[in-house]
């Protein structure tokens, strides 16, 4: 079991009927209502993890979900680095996981003597 | 004397109180939030798209906020601007410097800037969660206790289907209730702190709690929560350790002394779908610092009585001060509105705040002591436990970095294991970096101060909580000239509440 979306008939606070909308995460189609952030469409449909870090490749999804610990990274429309907890989801956003490598290491240690090539 | 124009920095119960208070003096006031939504994190609620009939009972002081954010959104003098991100704000000695704001989506691009030269300036920023690491914390599935809350309460979102709370004070009666009304059942609520620290915290002074009767009642509530839906609140307990593949699947619980050292054997392992952990509070200082405020030893904003900083006309309300929940938020926020518009403290109109002030700081102080966070907790770290979660260093690293580097300064210890040098800047590991390096290097993290005085100034003192850029912005829109704020395209923008 895992994350969900309380279901407008057993919600104490009697919601309204809202819209319902449509993101692309990866692909895959995920459903929320109008007015969810990002994440709370992501982890309503039930998926917990998105972000992959970039040292040993661990699975990570919301932590804070108010926009400081930034672990739930995601790439929307192309633009890359959006906190997914803080931005709301509109219908048809296309959100892509990140996963940001290390960069390649050029040399094998900070002090190390690299040859110059200009000679 | 003439009433400067005030500009209040976030919109939780404290930056409310503030602008309506300088509203009401006569000041031109400027209420910027990050948020599309007023309320801050303590009225974190639905957005307008989801309306709900009883949406009240969600919340502590419903209709204070609503009254609250009526009268401002009515009021000609209040420009209110959501989705302001201060990034930076200039030092200046004797007054508030100029401040740097994108407007628009959060982490948008193209986003106009806006600079702001206030004559007062009110910082209202908040806190976030303090969460100690333990073995397993960086699994998803395991939450801060704010995001629980903020899931819960802005989304109609539960964490999962079996959840345990855990950590230490007040703030996890609310947010186990919050998850019990968003349908997850919640296993126990478990406090670290023992019977004894809490009886010696609450119980010298009982009448003091009378005074403070609307928090004792909100508490109240929760507990007849907690006993309607059956939730175990347990103390001297806490969660050493989460386990699972790629998401948490059990967390083992252990009994802690009154130092929060785990009792060996004591351990029982629970199958969980979440956890959330909050171990108090930490303070938004990097707008304070930036505008050179000094802080209290205790690592707060420094305040006077008139909830001025070390900076004249530089003011500072609600948890960004001391954390002491939204009663006194409110209160110190009205004093500092009033004082900013050019008030006087001597002022009639401001005695009830004024009271309000005394007798909830007096009952803040007591939760802290009943609380607050004890040394024993690192001793549940192993060598492998994650404690920056951006750059992924270890406790083990961390170690042997403090050590090679021979604890000559944090600056080095951190360049040399990249513990908070992440993309968080800090802001989650920071105060636990602090710690640890404390403990193994006395003198390296700072030495106690005196807590009526500023004891320090932003340069001598800040350590993690330094942050030049105090938002992330793209580069295109730090190279970007500022817009007017008479521009067409930006009021086009400001009135489009919901882009």
């Amino acid at each position: 079991m895992t994350s969900f979306r309380l279901p407008p008939c057993d919600d104490p606070v009697r919601p309204a009927e809202v819209p319902g909308i449509r993101i692309a995460l990866d692909g895959r189609t995920v459903e929320g209502v109008d007015g969810q952030s990002i994440a709370g469409v992501i982890l309503g449909s039930g998926i917990l993890a998105w972000r992959t870090t970039s040292k040993n490749a661990r699975p990570r999804g919301v932590f804070c979900g108010i926009g400081v610990c930034f672990d739930c990274l995601v790439e929307v429309n192309g633009a890359r680095d959006v906190r997914a907890c803080q931005r709301r989801a509109r219908d048809g956003d296309v959100v892509t996981t990140q996963y940001d490598e290390l960069p390649v290491r050029v040399r094998a240690a900070p002090f190390e003597e690299v040859p110059d090539d200009r000679a | 004397m003439t009433v400067p124009d005030v500009l209040v920095i976030g919109a939780g119960p404290a930056g409310l109180a503030a602008a309506r208070a300088a509203r009401r003096r006569g000041a031109s006031v400027t209420l910027l939030d990050s948020s599309d939504e007023l309320g801050g994190q303590y009225w974190r609620h639905l957005p307008p798209q989801r309306p709900s009939e009883r949406e009240a009972v969600l919340h502590h002081g419903w209709s204070a906020f609503t009254a609250l954010r009526e009268w401002l959104e009515r009021s000609a003098g209040v420009t209110i601007i959501r989705q302001a991100y201060v990034w930076a704000i200039e030092t200046r000695e004797g007054r508030p410097g100029a401040v740097f704001v994108v407007v628009g989506e959060v982490d948008g691009e193209d986003r106009p800037q806006l600079v702001f030269e206030p004559g007062a300036l009110i910082l209202a920023t908040g806190a976030y969660d303090r969460t100690l690491p333990f073995p397993g914390w960086d699994l998803p599935g395991v939450f801060t206790a704010g995001a629980a809350q903020a899931l819960a309460k802005g989304e109609r979102v539960a964490i999962g289907r079996r959840v345990v709370v855990a950590g230490a004070g007040p703030f996890l009666l609310p947010v186990a209730a919050s998850l019990a009304a968003t349908g997850s059942t919640v296993l126990g609520v478990y406090e670290a702190n023992r019977t004894a620290s809490l009886i010696a915290g609450w119980l010298p002074r009982p009448w003091q709690l009378l005074r403070a009767a609307r928090k004792g009642g909100e508490l109240a509530g929760y507990v007849r929560g907690h006993l309607r839906h059956r939730i175990p609140y347990r103390v001297g307990k806490a969660v050493i350790r989460a386990d699972g593949t790629d998401r948490v699947e059990t967390v083992t619980i252990a009994s802690v002394d009154a130092a929060w050292s785990p009792l060996a054997g004591t351990e029982q392992t629970i199958a969980v779908d979440a956890v959330c952990v909050g171990h108090g509070f930490t303070p938004r200082l990097e707008l304070a610092i930036a505008a050179g405020c000094a802080l209290s030893d205790d690592d707060f904003v420094w305040v006077d009585e008139r909830q001025q900083t070390s900076i004249p006309l530089v003011f500072a309300a609600g948890e960004v001060t001391g954390i002491g929940g939204v009663d006194l938020a409110l209160a110190e926020g009205e004093i500092a509105g009033h004082l900013a518009a050019g008030g006087s403290i001597q002022d009639a109109a401001l005695a009830p705040a004024l009271a309000h002030r005394r007798t909830y700081r007096s009952f803040a102080s007591r939760i802290e002591n009943a609380h607050g966070v004890a040394g024993g907790w690192s001793e549940w770290l192993t060598p492998d436990t994650v404690v920056c979660r951006c750059e992924e260093v270890t406790y083990g690293v961390l170690c042997d970095a403090a050590s090679a580097t021979g604890g000559a300064s944090l600056r080095s210890l951190k360049l040399s294991s990249r513990a908070g040098l992440g993309i968080c800047q800090g802001r989650v590991c920071g105060r636990t970096i602090e710690d640890l390096i404390a403990k193994r290097a006395p003198g390296l993290a700072g030495g106690p101060g005196h807590s009526d005085a500023p004891v320090s100034s932003a340069a001598d003192r800040v350590r993690t909580d330094r942050r030049p850029i105090a938002v992330p912005i793209r580069l295109g829109e730090l190279a970007a000239e500022p817009t007017p704020l008479s521009s067409p395209s930006l009021s086009d923008r400001l009135r489009e509440r919901h882009p």
